[in-house]
């Protein structure tokens, strides 16, 4: 660590010119890397999409690998979803009785547990699960194939890996978000009404009836069929980072976290772009 | 080695060999970061011979297999296979000429989920899909049967020795019939009766079926059991190039001592 900072420390004075412009100018050079590496993070991200699609859209297709990975990502998230889901409708049925009631609109009870998972909640929280579980599974699966050069065996064979590997991944997750988050919003409302029905007598059916009561198409089908975008983000992120890995085990690890983290990121990101367009389109 | 007689010997190859070779490497230059790897490499093999590449470990002889299957690209030069330059082509054109190519990864890179019969099966799968069924377990049951791995259909990669795994991936390299065989250390890692036996199969499908193959080995006795011609390579470049005895009777000094110390 003081082996870095000395290093660093003299390449700043070492040069008798410039004295006081220069740790300016490496600070400057230091953030136009940072900007310059994430730019071409992007860049690479964009011909990696490219690819995939163009590898995607032609036959042959990889049928039997889509299937498998639609199995592998909707079986295996599917318990952490639903329990995720269960979790936050517990939290969201505690919260709105304790607001509701307090401001005398305890009747509102029901559509604001039904609005809440299934518009916010259940969706993000979904992604965010599926982006850490699924996420990670992908990095680090194809990051290890990339350092023991099975990606590279494929492409011996005369397969396209952008299409076996990365189109049937990218789209399984594509696929699967929606079902998963269908699948969370039921647990969720499941578990808020019965946290409530423990308290104050309210049976299933009526808490259904109130709660959806007036709902319409444009409430619930834009907020649930967009995680499509969060599995597309998911999908993605986690591919390019698990293909493009350098460096043994380390580089295996470092593509698990990296797929994680800037799939969630995104995704967060992305939502506030989606929910605002939502907005605007089906208002 | 009877085969030896009817191909040229001559230290370049090609000359005296009109029909196109199966590879051919034209003065290549590869180099990674500021570490030149490649320095103007040519070499060439004709149909139906098998080159040996020797050279001490770190000369690029795995890198100089992988631009030939087109797996990275040379900074400058150019790879033919069968006469067609490789470097201007699209993802499909390089594919139909990787069908002809057989490839065995030095680490043999068998894929980790699948077993060893779905190794083997996976080349099948994609570019034989008129065979049926039967035909194809056939076929993989008769591939592993031939390195020796007739009894391991169902085990995972990660179950079999380093060995094992070697020869595994010499039969998935073999199960399109490639026309080119590129073999990174077939015999490494191998006790000496398997070696042998690999050796006896790389000469059978020389003979049978004309392929052409470049062996990287550090195995002298099994460089020159299967070999027409050897390249030494050093510093990113072929030093000498020719038959066993060529070698022997070469006076460079870096020659000599690789023959003495293996
Ligand atoms: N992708 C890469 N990035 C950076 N350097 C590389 C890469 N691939 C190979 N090299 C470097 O190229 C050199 C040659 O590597 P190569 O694997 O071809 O050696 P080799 O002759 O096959 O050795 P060995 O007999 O040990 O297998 C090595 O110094 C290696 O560090
Ligand atoms: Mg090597």
């Amino acid at each position: 660590m003081s082996g870095l900072g000395a290093t660093e420390d003299t390449g700043i004075r070492v040069r008798p010119s410039g004295r006081n412009t220069m740790p300016a100018s490496v600070i400057v050079d230091s953030i136009s890397k940072i900007i310059g590496n994430f730019f071409e993070w992007f860049g690479d991200l964009g011909i990696f999409f490219w690819q995939v699609v163009r590898a995607a859209v032609t036959p042959p297709y990889e049928w039997r690998e889509l299937m498998r990975q639609l199995d592998e990502i909707g079986s295996k998230s599917f318990p952490l979803v639903a329990l995720a889901g269960a979790a936050i409708g517990v939290v969201i049925s505690l919260e709105a009785r304790y607001s509701l009631s307090r401001f005398g609109a305890k009747s509102l009870f029901p559509s604001t547990l039904v609005y809440s998972v299934i518009e916010v909640m259940g969706p993000i929280i979904t992604g965010l699960v599926v982006s850490g579980r699924v996420g990670a599974g992908i990095g680090a699966e194809l990051a290890s194939m990339k350092v023991t050069e099975q990606i590279d065996a494929i492409e011996a064979s005369a397969i396209n890996p952008y299409r076996l590997l990365a189109a049937t991944r990218i789209v399984a997750c594509m696929a699967m978000l929606p079902l998963l988050t269908i699948s969370a919003d039921v647990c969720a409302l499941l578990t808020g009404w019965f946290a409530q029905a423990l308290v104050e007598p309210l049976s299933f059916h009526q808490f259904i009836e109130s709660g959806f009561h007036g709902a319409t198409f444009n409430a619930f089908f834009p907020p649930t069929f967009k995680t499509v975008v969060y599995g597309l983000i998911i999908g993605l992120v986690a591919c390019f980072q698990g293909m493009r890995t350098k460096g043994g085990a380390e580089g295996v690890g470092r593509a698990a976290t990296n797929s994680v983290v800037l799939a969630s990121l995104f995704l967060i990101l992305a939502d506030v772009v989606l929910v605002k367009f939502i907005l605007v389109v089906f208002p | 080695m009877a085969t030896t007689t009817d191909i040229s010997t001559t230290p370049t190859g090609t000359e005296g060999d009109n029909s196109t070779p199966a590879v051919a490497v034209k003065n290549v230059h590869k180099t990674f970061g500021i570490h030149k790897v490649l320095n103007g490499i040519s070499l060439s093999v004709g149909q139906g011979e098998t080159l040996a590449v020797l050279g001490r470990s770190g000369t690029g002889k795995s890198v100089l297999l992988r631009l030939i299957i087109g797996l990275s690209q040379p900074d400058s030069g150019s790879i033919h296979i069968q006469g067609q330059n490789i470097s201007g082509l699209s993802v499909d054109q390089l594919g139909a000429v990787r069908t002809k190519m057989g490839f065995l990864f030095q680490h043999a890179a068998l894929y980790d989920s699948l077993t060893v019969a779905e190794n083997v099966a996976f080349p099948l799968e994609h570019h034989r899909r008129e065979m049926s069924k039967s035909e194809r377990t056939d076929r993989i049951q008769g591939l592993l049967a031939e390195v020796g791995m007739g009894g391991s259909l169902d085990k995972m990669p990660s179950d079999i020795s380093g060995g094992m795994q070697k020869r595994v991936g010499l039969a998935r390299a073999l199960a399109l019939d490639p026309e080119i065989l590129l073999l990174d250390e077939p015999t490494a890692g191998l006790d000496p009766i398997s070696s042998r036996e690999i050796d006896e199969l790389i000469l059978k499908l020389q003979r049978e079926h004309r392929m052409a193959s470049i062996v990287v080995t550090h195995d002298l006795f099994s460089a020159k059991t299967i070999s027409n011609r050897l390249a030494l390579l050093d510093q990113g470049n072929v030093v000498v190039e020719g038959t066993f005895e060529d070698l022997q009777q070469c006076d460079i000094q870096f020659v000599r001592d690789f023959l003495k110390h293996s």
